[in-house]
């Protein structure tokens, strides 16, 4: 069985478990969705949130993106420094997006508007704190992928690995795509 | 491919600073703007679908694509069935709360 | 230090104190046995860290038959106190029997059909399609290993807590919630879910890929056979509700441990949606194991009919119409919750809807046999009882899908008979019509036919005579999940002669437990030297009995002589499995320092393994 064949195999495989993952964060949307509403006279979304902070972690998060790209592209020219410099790059982005998001978070527990206050804000931390969870698992990989290449090299075994870690690493822009929309900029609306 | 990761980039700015600018300057009525940029949302989640995940592009049989469209149904269903569902059912079994504030009720303390 | 573990949780009522006697005295007779025979060693490396798909079905086969003891025997202290003890002194308090009733639903659904069918997939998919393993062996290994780390938390509390949940096999809330559950029951109850539902799911995902991408050459998704197709089918159910599975159980668990309020009735929460979250994972779950039994009914009765299956095609086209009709119907589990007439009536149709395929499905199975040269193997009437049951409960079924039925028939015995109709009649009966078409197959020898049609009658008479009463009964207007009747309303009489059926059902499982002991003590003379003693069609015939590890020297549809690799064992699942289960445990506890230990080893072991590159060795053919 060629290593082709492997290849193919656990990238379907992790795909699946992508589009799994998907319908986890449906529930969390759904969930948001509907208890949003409930503020339990506490305060609303509009009240919260900081539209020009979340649009600069977006598009944070939208480079690191991209950049993650640029060294999938690397990886695939097999050069080594380059793909470390944007792996590297990727994580220090993901890394900003997710102090931003710890620092909103602290502000808001600060107010009082913490997950126990209602169930508008039970949802709201779940949905963006899954995400966060995910976004910290996403570097924790890139971390160690790092120190493998700079050991290892860019080996078929080690490549195959980094495409699963660049697919999850969209997967998790394309959700924050709708957080963005759902949570922050329809609050507005 | 560099190419493709480059347009996606720059069309996933372009699609996200125009859904922030709509929302914040108000540019649209309520009901317009909440589909708008939810359409935005979904452009955008194609175009980094198609040239950040390469979808549709595989060799052999279309697996990832058959999942894909076999995952997007199931999150319509899971959200758009709980909104309704949950939307009918607040509707005719109303919390206190919702009681409270929809028949006028007034507590005296 | 322990968060809220203290002394008190040690057992001190009778049944806690008994089923740690009898677990420890089985614990010690098997470490004896194991020590005395030196058998430690193969235990470990030919067992528990294997990676053959066909050495972690047989696993899970015994954890399920393990837990199916367990759940039968839960089920009979419900009939008894219900036949026997009502209105008596010494009947189980009510707060015992809700926790009967929440295991017993627990240890079915979850422990005994999916661990049964998971078993018998992993043995034979493989084979029917011409590989030589599934796509992913670690992953294989490390899905059972979380299925006992569940099945260890449901029964944890007869050890630390005596104390599980009452609220039900799905734990509504409010009830499930921290303030009218406070104790850890209810917990137990969550992560035995969430960790065994991360098992299946993986696993899921494992045998979806395993047929998506490992089909000998030219087998044609529509040349498969009908247990692949149908095992095809459930897995893309596994694969699309367990993640909502997981999710709901998450807001649950986030309620009663930081204070937050999805389910609670005050500050927003809405104990609704969880009903409606917890279907949406619910209803498919229950066709998930209903649909591989179809799938093995329609290659039993083909073979013992000497027949092609009547309309493949068709067959193939209703399986996949259930799988997408099962994510339409799940409101009709809370018609009653109170939604509008629009809504139930939307869903009221789409379950009539889903009888449709389904009768396909049975019929295609029933005109296979017309003309055929039909003879009366065990597996055959294991598929004739479930023709005269799962249409009797499916009917049933129909009827409740009647919003207006329903209102009359809702949480009633009616229900009850109904749903253990479908479960018993068509998920059971298919896993045992599997288990006699296989066993020679699995085992290398095969059973005695007397003693298989003799625990054959005995089900079925005893599962009649069990449940008609509680149809019955459902009319009569009595409800599901009663420790405590009023013996004026005359129901004792239909409550024991159900309670008789269940001892014939007794009859049976004790006759078929008699089948498996025999075989095995005569199991030199009744050696599979064929490969295949039914004549049937399919690869997994071909090959001898039991199969070699690696299934097949040359790959079926291939002339190719080649070497190969095969995965190595490895502890790894085990050690990932453990570290979960103290997550569970930490949380459960409240011992917070022991979750944040499980979540460090776990990653540990998964980098370990994600980095290790000498995973597989070579065979050599000659």
């Amino acid at each position: 069985m060629s290593h082709t064949e492997t290849h193919e195999r656990s990238l379907l495989g992790f795909w699946i478990y992508l589009m799994t993952d998907l319908l986890s964060f449906g529930v969390l949307f759904a969930t948001y969705a509907v208890l949003s509403p409930n503020t339990a006279g506490g305060p609303n979304a509009k009240e919260l949130f900081s539209l020009p902070f979340v649009l600069i972690e977006t598009l944070i998060l939208l480079t690191s993106s991209f950049t993650v790209g640029l060294a999938m592209l690397a990886v695939f020219k097999q050069a080594k420094q380059q793909a470390l410099i944007w792996f590297g790059v990727t994580f220090l982005l993901g890394l900003t997006f997710l102090g931003m998001e710890l620092y909103e978070f602290n502000n808001l527990i600060a107010e009082g508007a913490s997950w126990e206050r209602s169930a508008f804000l039970s949802s709201f931390f779940t949905l963006v704190g899954t995400h966060g969870l995910h976004i910290s698992v996403g570097l924790l990989w890139m971390a160690v992928s790092m120190v493998m290449i700079w050991k290892r090299g860019l080996t078929p075994f080690i490549n195959s690995k980094l495409t699963r870690l660049a697919l999850f690493w969209h997967f998790l822009d394309i959700v924050w795509i709708f957080i963005f929309t759902i949570v922050y900029l329809l609050s507005y609306v | 491919m560099f190419k493709s990761y480059l347009l996606g980039f720059i069309l996933s700015i372009l699609l996200t600073v125009a859904a922030y600018l709509l929302v914040v300057n108000n540019m649209l009525s309520q009901g317009v703007l909440i589909i708008v940029i939810l359409a935005l949302a979904v452009i955008q989640l194609w175009v980094q679908l198609i040239m950040f995940l390469h979808l549709g592009q595989e060799t052999g049989p279309r697996w990832k694509l058959i999942s894909w469209i076999s995952t997007a149904s199931v999150l319509l269903i899971v959200v758009i069935g709980s909104i309704v569902i949950m939307n009918n059912l607040n509707y005719h079994v109303p919390s206190d709360q919702e009681i409270i504030e929809n028949e006028g009720i007034h507590q005296s303390h | 230090m322990f968060g809220r573990l203290s002394l008190e949780a040690l057992p001190h009522e009778w049944y806690t104190l008994g089923a740690v006697v009898s677990l420890g005295l089985g614990g010690l007779v098997a470490a004896i046995f194991l020590s005395k025979k030196k058998l430690w060693g193969w235990l470990w490396n030919e067992w528990l860290t294997s990676t053959d798909p066909k050495k972690i079905g047989i696993m899970y086969i015994i954890v399920a038959l393990l837990m199916l003891f367990r759940g039968f025997l839960d089920a009979a202290m419900l009939w008894f106190q219900q036949a026997v003890l009502n209105g008596t002194s010494y009947g189980l308090s009510a707060d015992h029997f809700q926790e009967i009733f929440t295991a017993h639903g627990v240890i079915m659904v979850i422990f005994v059909t999916m661990g049964l069918m998971f078993g018998l997939m992993n043995y034979i998919i493989p084979l029917q399609i011409g590989a030589r393993d599934v796509a992913f062996p670690f992953i294989n290994s490390l899905s059972f290993w979380l299925y006992v780390a569940g099945a260890i938390f449901l029964n944890l509390f007869f050890v630390l807590g005596g104390d599980f949940s009452s609220a039900g096999w799905l734990a509504y809330p409010p009830l499930s919630g921290l303030e009218y559950s406070p104790g850890v029951g209810v917990d137990y109850w969550i992560w035995s879910l969430q960790i065994s539902g991360l098992g299946t799911l993986l696993g899921g995902i494992n045998i979806l890929v395993t047929i998506l991408k490992m089909r000998a050459p030219g087998m044609t998704l529509m040349k498969m056979p009908m247990f692949t197709w149908a095992t095809l089918c459930s897995m893309v159910l596994i694969v699309s509700t367990f993640p909502l599975l997981t999710a709901t159980l998450v807001l649950l668990s986030l309620d009663r441990l930081i204070g937050t309020h999805f389910f609670t009735s005050t500050m927003g929460g809405n104990p609704m949606m969880y009903v409606n979250l917890i279907w949406m994972w619910g209803h498919p779950e229950v066709y998930i194991i209903m649909i591989p039994s179809f799938g093995i009914f329609a290659q039993v009765v083909s073979t013992f009919s000497r027949k092609k299956l009547f309309g493949y095609s068709w067959t193939v086209a209703s399986l996949i119409a259930v799988t997408l009709l099962s994510m339409l119907v799940w409101l009709h589990h809370f018609f009653t919750m109170g939604a509008g007439a629009n809504v139930n009536a939307f869903f009221g149709i789409m379950t009539m809807i889903i009888a449709i395929p389904t009768g396909i499905i049975v019929f295609n199975s029933i005109m296979t046999m017309y003309q055929g040269r039909i003879t009366f193997g065990t597996p055959m009437l294991w598929f004739l009882g479930f023709v005269s049951t799962f249409s009797f409960g499916g009917m049933a079924g129909v009827m409740l899908s009647v919003p207006a039925i329903d209102f009359q028939v809702h949480n009633s015995l009616f229900l009850v008979a109904h749903f253990h109709t479908m479960a018993i009649g068509g998920a059971l009966f298919g896993i045992f019509a599997g288990f006699s078409f296989w066993f020679s197959k699995i085992t290398g020898f095969k059973l005695n036919e007397k003693i298989g049609k003799a625990a054959f009658w005995c089900w079925i008479v005893g599962f009649f005579v069990s449940f008609v009463p509680l149809y019955v009964l459902g009319f009569m207007g009595a409800t599901r999940r009663l420790d405590q009747y009023d013996p004026s309303t005359g129901w004792q009489s239909l409550f024991i002669i159900s309670f008789v059926g269940l001892l014939i059902i007794a009859t049976g499982a004790f006759l078929q437990v008699l089948q498996l002991i025999h075989g095995f003590l005569k199991r030199n003379e009744n050696k599979d030297l064929t490969g295949n003693p039914w004549e049937a069609e399919g690869l997994e015939w071909s090959t001898s009995s039991p199969p070699p590890d690696y299934n097949f020297a040359v790959i079926p549809g291939t002339n190719k002589i080649e070497e190969f690799h095969m995965p190595k064992n490895t502890p790894i699942g085990i050690y990932v499995s453990g570290f979960v289960f103290l997550v569970g445990f930490g949380a459960v506890w409240h011992i917070y320092w022991l979750t944040a230990l499980g979540i460090i080893g776990a990653i540990i072991c998964v980098i370990i393994r994600a980095l290790d590159e000498d995973t597989e060795y070579k065979v050599i053919l000659k």
